[in-house]
């Protein structure tokens, strides 16, 4: 059935009749306004900075709006080391964004650690406790690299279905908003990760997590 | 006509805020949470009670300030006009002096004006 309709669309398009569905329809406003949340950690936030000013102009993309505060954010970019003082911080303003919410890891660093990864201080990626869409390689990724990153999320946002088995994490009401917080134990963080959140990314088959 | 516009215009500010209202109460997923709810939103985890008092001790200043600078400020066009001034404006000068001078005392009281 869905494919039928597909195949009418385009032939409708064909001859000028536009048609969309409310789902396209919402996911189309929802990718062009991304508002990410002011927030760097380190030389890759002056990428990203970069990003956002009049050279690069992520403005073209609906997410000029950086918000100050997690409440009115769609997307968290960890530009940056993550240090393992910081990684609660991270986590925390995660949770206190309202759904859906995304996250963009830039830069080697926010992936795995990079090259500080053997510091004792430092998170090796912050997927370890937070699901993360989309991730740029790079040291730090340069701005054309965070516009791709950008794309590639608003592609995804895109093809999100919101209803049925596969619609997106935030969309079920069973599955929490929140990660839990780590905390600081006698080597470090614990737990030294959560091996849930990647049960947990969108688009998965479904496995609860708690 | 007039009453028309009125309502016309009270509804056109009202009816983006409802409808935006209704999106989010009806359509938007509501995920409530410890944190998310949590009043302070920077990341970091409030600590103790926000009932505590600050010692605003910068009244001082403020008192020292008026007493020296404002006084002379006032005192210079009522020495250079004091021979032609009415007797109501004369007193009315004296008790602002000694409203000033009370202040002084008071500071001095305070110990603000000895030399630590």
């Amino acid at each position: 059935m869905a494919e039928d309709l597909k195949e009418l669309k385009i032939e409708l398009s064909k001859n000028g009749i536009f048609t969309t569905t409310l789902e396209e329809l919402y996911n189309w406003g929802r990718k062009n306004s991304v508002w990410p949340l002011t927030f760097g950690l380190a030389c890759c936030a002056i990428e990203m900075i970069a990003t956002t000013m009049a050279r690069y102009d992520l403005a073209r993309f609906g997410a000029e709006v950086f918000r100050p505060s997690p409440r009115q954010a769609d997307l968290i970019i960890v530009s940056g080391t993550v240090t393992k003082k910081m990684a609660p911080q991270v986590v925390r303003l995660y949770n206190q964004m309202p759904e859906p919410k995304y996250v963009i890891a830039m830069g080697a660093c926010a992936i795995s650690g990079g090259p500080f990864r053997d510091g004792y201080n430092v998170l090796k990626g912050i997927d370890r406790y937070i699901p993360v869409d989309v991730h740029i390689p790079g040291c730090p990724p340069r701005p054309e690299a965070l516009i791709h990153a950008f794309m590639t999320l608003q592609q995804k946002i895109e093809a999100q279905s919101l209803s049925g088995a596969s619609r997106p994490r935030h969309l079920r009401a069973g599955l929490p908003s929140e990660f839990p917080v780590p905390a600081f134990g006698e080597h470090g963080l614990e737990p030294a990760q959560n091996t849930e959140v990647f049960l947990a990314e969108q688009g998965n088959p479904l496995k609860v997590i708690q | 006509m007039v009453v028309g516009l009125l309502v016309g215009g009270v509804a056109f500010g009202i009816t983006p805020v409802l409808l935006a209202w209704l999106w989010a109460r009806v359509f938007s997923p509501n995920k409530p949470g410890v944190e998310k709810n949590a009043t302070y939103e920077c990341g970091l985890e409030s600590k103790g009670d926000a009932w505590i008092q600050f010692g605003a001790s910068y009244y001082l200043y403020a008192i020292v300030f008026l007493v020296f600078d404002v006084e002379a400020v006032f005192l210079l066009p009522f020495a250079v006009a004091f021979t032609g001034l009415p007797l109501g404006a004369c007193i009315a000068m004296l008790v602002f002096l000694l409203l000033l001078v009370e202040g002084l005392i008071w500071a001095c009281q305070k110990g603000v004006l000895t030399w630590a």
